[in-house]
């Protein structure tokens, strides 16, 4: 194997008092002891989070104020910590939106066994779960730490949708049962 | 009332003063403990300490500016200390440990007593200097009293009866056994300079300072200035020489095994000892009370009266008040550079500092002294 023998340079005298690196030292540190400070109070002021971070996971609502989720459970079952907690229920007959047939009784997520993984977000084919900007959660008892259904839909609010699939879904049962054929 | 003052009994005169010293260094010592806190986070680009503040003060205009400056943790830290528990170990040697804490005390506060911190005008025109114990020793009184609190980091460290304090007590006593001497010898040449034959002989601070009314020493000796700064920084355990603590080698040091107030005492003696160095640097060295190189306190009191043709600045008690200002200015701006090099020089090894005292400093010092020596005397002959 080949060796390389490196040159090091020795140190001058003035080098070796150290005087001249302490005091080069001494501006670098005076320099930020005179600047700003580099931190954020944090409770008084929060960072700015960008949009595809991945916080609290939360239900949301479509822009006519319809509930997404029909309760599917696929985010149930693909929670690897076993988070969420389902109890579906069904919509009424003669309700506005009584095509979509089902939504959740009881949506809970146990935010002490949540890994933010994002998969159920990932897997919600109604794209009504989403992780969203809240990264701090805090409470004073194991109870507290469970988001229920109304949390979640507080928590999530509205977010705008690209599909509207039932309203579509609606239009073209209706077209068809009125002309047949597609729309 | 001076006269009044002076008339007391002795015992309740020292009782007077020894109170005076604890209501006076106490406090400073612990807001120096915040300075450093808040000196660390600025250099660090932190706000640092800036919640506290009790409810009942809220309401107080401009409260924020001390809530900012963190004097309220100061205040909540105290007290933190004085109604924690008071841990003792049942390892340790139970006297000597919680002797230990007062034995660094003594030394620090009595040092104070001999450091003039002021000056007036006497009627003859010779500077007075304000001082509550004018002992003619003067420096070898600091330098004995001030050795003395080695003796609680090695009592310390041996009473905790646990390795890491005791290997922190052998350090703190082989620091300070090998940085003494540099340092005492690189004051001599300041009172070789003094002591001009021909002239009562003196050990007095007050009088070294009388002497830099027109250059200071650290201009006309600055080997002597550099070495005592170093040996200053070792002696005080400060930054890079904070052997006897040194947390990433021996967890605390020697006062691992102490918690609470007994703790908090050892803190207070470090800053204590800290303002007494840095207060004799200032005499010896940056011309005391004196404002500028050049302007003895005289001059200045006459200069003031002049210019605003006030008869206050001839009275003694503005001139002390006065001459205390700029002795207290220049202590501050010394514990300031002693936390500003803290937070920028990292720490020696052991081997560095045993090196750097006994191969660099003693024999830097020793051809120092020689060499004011001989320019002395030749100069004064």
């Amino acid at each position: 194997m080949a060796v390389i023998k490196v040159q090091r340079k020795s140190l001058t005298l003035v080098e070796r008092t150290y005087f001249p690196q302490v005091f080069g030292a001494l501006m670098t540190t005076l320099k930020h002891f005179l600047g700003p400070a580099e931190t954020m109070e944090y409770p008084e002021q929060r960072p700015a989070i960008p949009a595809h971070y991945r916080g609290v996971p939360t239900l949301v609502m479509d822009p006519n104020g319809r509930e997404k989720c029909v309760s599917c459970q696929l985010c149930e079952f693909v929670c690897p910590p076993k988070a969420i907690r389902i109890t579906p229920g069904s919509i009424p007959e003669g309700a506005p939106n009584a095509e979509v047939e089902k939504a959740p009784k009881a949506f809970d997520i146990d935010m002490l066994r949540c890994i933010y993984c994002g998969l159920c977000e990932e897997v919600c084919p109604e794209e009504a779960i989403f992780l969203q900007k809240q990264y701090s959660m805090s409470g004073y008892s194991r109870a507290e730490m469970v988001n229920h259904k109304d949390r979640l839909y507080e928590l999530g609010g509205t977010l705008p949708d690209k599909h509207f699939k039932w309203e579509v879904k609606k239009k073209a049962e209706k077209a068809a049962n009125e002309g047949g054929g597609h729309a | 009332m001076p006269e009044h003052f002076l008339g007391l009994h002795p015992a309740v005169l020292a009782v007077l003063k020894g109170v005076a010293v604890v209501i006076v260094i106490f406090p400073v010592a612990a807001a120096c403990s915040m300075a450093e806190r808040k000196v660390c986070a600025w250099i660090q680009g932190r706000p640092g300490p800036n919640r506290a503040l009790p409810p009942l003060l809220a309401w107080v205009p401009g409260i924020w500016i001390l809530q900012r400056l963190g004097l309220f943790h100061l205040a909540a830290d105290g007290a933190k200390f004085l109604f924690k528990e008071e841990p003792l170990p049942d390892h340790v040697h139970k006297f000597y440990y919680v002797l230990a804490p007062v034995v660094a005390m003594v030394p620090a506060f009595t040092t104070v007593t001999v450091v003039p911190f002021g000056a007036f005008i006497g009627p003859a025109g010779e500077p007075v200097p304000l001082m509550l114990a004018n002992v003619d020793v003067g420096i070898l009184a600091v330098f004995a009293v001030a050795s003395l609190g080695i003796y609680s980091l090695i009592l310390a460290g041996w009473a905790s009866n646990s390795k890491y304090p005791f290997l922190g007590g052998i350090r703190a006593s082989a620091q300070l056994i090998s940085y003494e001497l540099s340092m005492t010898l690189s004051v001599l040449p300041v009172f070789l300079w003094v002591n001009a034959p021909g002239t009562a002989g003196t050990l007095s601070l007050a009088r070294a300072v009388e002497y830099q009314g027109g250059a200071w020493f650290v201009f006309t000796m600055p080997v002597s200035a550099l070495i005592f700064a170093i040996a200053l920084f070792a002696e005080t355990n400060r930054q890079p020489f904070d052997m006897p603590e040194s947390e990433a080698d021996l967890v605390g040091g020697f006062h691992t095994e102490y918690g609470a107030f007994k703790w908090s005492l050892f803190f207070v003696a470090e800053y204590a000892n800290m303002i007494v160095g840095s207060a004799v640097f200032t005499l010896l060295f940056l011309g005391g009370w004196n404002i500028l190189p050049g302007v003895p306190l005289a001059s200045l009191v006459l200069f003031l009266h002049r210019a605003t043709g006030s008869l206050l600045w001839l009275h003694p008690l503005a001139q002390g008040i006065l001459s205390t200002l700029i002795f207290v200015g220049k202590v501050f701006t010394l514990i300031f550079i002693f936390m500003w090099v803290r937070w920028t020089v990292p720490r020696f090894r052991y081997d560095q500092v045993m090196k750097l005292g006994w191969q660099k400093l003693l024999p830097l010092s020793v051809v120092n002294l020689l060499a004011y020596t001989l320019g002395i005397a030749l100069l004064q002959h």
